[in-house]
């Protein structure tokens, strides 16, 4: 009850910031809010250049290979970026946490959602990508009415990051070797995750095969893709074990929050 | 007896100064397993407690590093004392240090909302203080420009202006009226007076017992972490230059 009351009194500073790091994200750049289009676009296309051909040959796998690389790329590209602003967030706003008293989740909080707006604005390029690849070329995404369960998987991606950026901006403070660390990590999960190829199209061991499974992103990206690319319903066990990941990590990420930010003040 | 403001109950807070920081996990480990974690407990405030009723201004004295900081953090809700508690009635305006809440890319308008949110204020409510705020800055046309332009001076009328217009119940100023020149100092020092027909509570740390004198009505001594003295403003600032006579 105390914390509710807390966080409805702080939803304005929640607010500001989020606002704050959309505002500051493009300010001065000359394309400005276009960056959020034209990136994805961009190392989507330099992708496909790269991994086209191998992986991309085959449609019985990928089905329409820019739209399958572009939602793979687009759910890891807002988990890492979103989770490595979060775990920055604290120490960046040391000077305020040090001088007035704030509820600190909050710095983690806005960040995640900052990212999570831009990273709802960037969809309309792979709406684009569909309606470009439907219409003028042979290989067609499969639309259907299963393209309204993309929030599903969306959301569960959110309460993801939200967990594990909880995790990493408090561990950030205690040991700052976590931002490098965290760096080799995205690059690892990179290539874990299925973003430009198909899992079962590499012919690996069934042993390393069901680790490649166990990463949640996997299952994220595959419900993703099969709203928005196969046009079939998802399996539910991808839902079942993401959501109960997702809901545990955030758990994991409160609780380790909650006990350890009185302590925040005496290390940043 | 008036309504307490700030209630310090008993408060003590524990530093563990580490010999040397160990901020990675491979130092971490091998002094964990070398048994060589030793930390350097250090008292910052031993049980301290004092009550502030409303509309009381105190001044808090004392040399450097006698816990003055520590005390206002630990009221602000900062810092978390170790031992004790405190608890106050009222919105509380920190004014720390001033535009410690402000971003350096952001104009001075849109960190007048950002600074305001920090202290738990609405957007709408920001907005109908505006004028008022932008006006007491004397800013003008710089609003616009980003802070990382401005000069301390400006930085600090900017935070001071919000600080105050928000109308705080409780506010605390440590050393804040040494900054700017001698016009702002006069004309805050004026604002602040100003509020006390409002019945605001203040918590005022200055080395300057002429400051104190000039806005406080009572006064506490902490040195090295205990309240050494307090009571009637004119009689602590008394025995405050009494000390700094007899330590030259």
């Amino acid at each position: 009850m105390k914390y509710l009351k807390n966080f409805h009194k702080y939803r304005y500073l929640l607010y500001e910031i989020v606002r704050k790091n959309i505002k500051l994200q493009y300010r001065n750049s000359v394309l400005g809010v276009f960056w959020t289009f034209l990136q994805p676009l961009m190392t989507t296309i330099v992708l496909v250049v790269v991994f086209g051909g191998i992986f991309g040959a085959d449609r019985n796998y990928t089905t329409c290979y820019p739209i399958y690389l572009l939602s793979g790329r687009l759910v890891y590209e807002f988990f890492t970026q979103s989770t490595k602003r979060a775990m920055r967030s604290i120490g960046l706003s040391a000077s305020v946490i040090k001088k007035v008293y704030v509820p600190k989740y909050i710095y983690p909080l806005s960040n995640i959602i900052a990212n999570f707006i831009t990273f709802v604005i960037s969809l309309l390029v792979l709406v684009f990508f569909i309606i470009y690849f439907y219409f003028f070329t042979n290989t067609q995404p499969v639309i259907s009415g299963y393209a309204f369960l993309t929030p599903i998987p969306i959301l569960i991606l959110l309460l993801l990051s939200i967990g594990v950026g909880m995790i990493l901006s408090t561990l950030a403070v205690f040991f700052k070797d976590i931002e490098y660390l965290y760096e080799v990590f995205s690059m690892l999960l990179f290539y874990a995750t299925p973003i430009f190829y198909h899992v079962d199209q590499l012919k690996l061991p069934a042993a390393v095969s069901f680790c490649l499974k166990l990463n949640p992103l996997y299952s994220i990206t595959e419900m993703f893709r099969c709203s928005v690319l196969y046009g079939r319903m998802f399996s539910i066990n991808h839902l079942l074990y993401s959501l109960g990941f997702s809901l545990v990590t955030l758990l994991i990420g409160f609780f380790v929050f909650y006990k350890k930010q009185d302590k925040f003040i005496l290390h940043i | 007896m008036g309504k307490p403001a700030i209630i310090v109950d008993n408060v003590s807070i524990l530093f563990n100064m580490n010999k040397e920081k160990v901020d990675n996990l491979k130092e971490y480990f091998i002094k964990l397993v070398t048994r060589k974690l030793h930390y350097n407990e250090f008292w910052a405030l031993k049980d301290v407690s004092f009550t502030v009723e409303k509309g009381e201004r105190v001044g808090v004295l004392g040399f450097n590093g006698a816990g003055k900081s520590t005390l206002l953090k630990t009221i602000a809700g900062v810092l978390k004392p170790t031992k004790g508690s405190v608890t106050s009635y009222g919105v509380i305006a920190p004014m720390l240090e001033l535009g410690a809440g402000f971003d350096m890319n952001y104009s001075g308008r849109e960190n007048i909302f950002l600074y305001g949110a920090t202290m738990g204020y609405s957007r709408k409510f920001i907005q109908s203080k505006y004028d008022e705020i932008v006006e007491f800055a004397e800013l003008g046309e710089f609003i616009d420009s980003p802070v990382k332009n401005y000069s301390s001076g400006m930085r600090a009328r900017l935070g001071f202006a919000i600080a105050t217009a928000v109308e705080p119940e409780i506010l605390i100023l440590d050393e804040v009226l040494s900054v700017g020149d001698a016009k702002f100092r006069m004309k805050s020092e004026a604002k602040i007076r100003s509020m006390f027909d409002k019945g605001i509570t203040v918590l005022f740390v200055s080395h300057n017992t002429n400051q104190v004198l000039n806005i406080c009505n009572k006064a506490i001594i902490l040195d090295r972490g205990r309240i050494i003295a307090q009571g009637d403003a004119a009689e602590v600032c008394k025995k405050y230059n009494e000390m700094i006579n007899s330590k030259k």
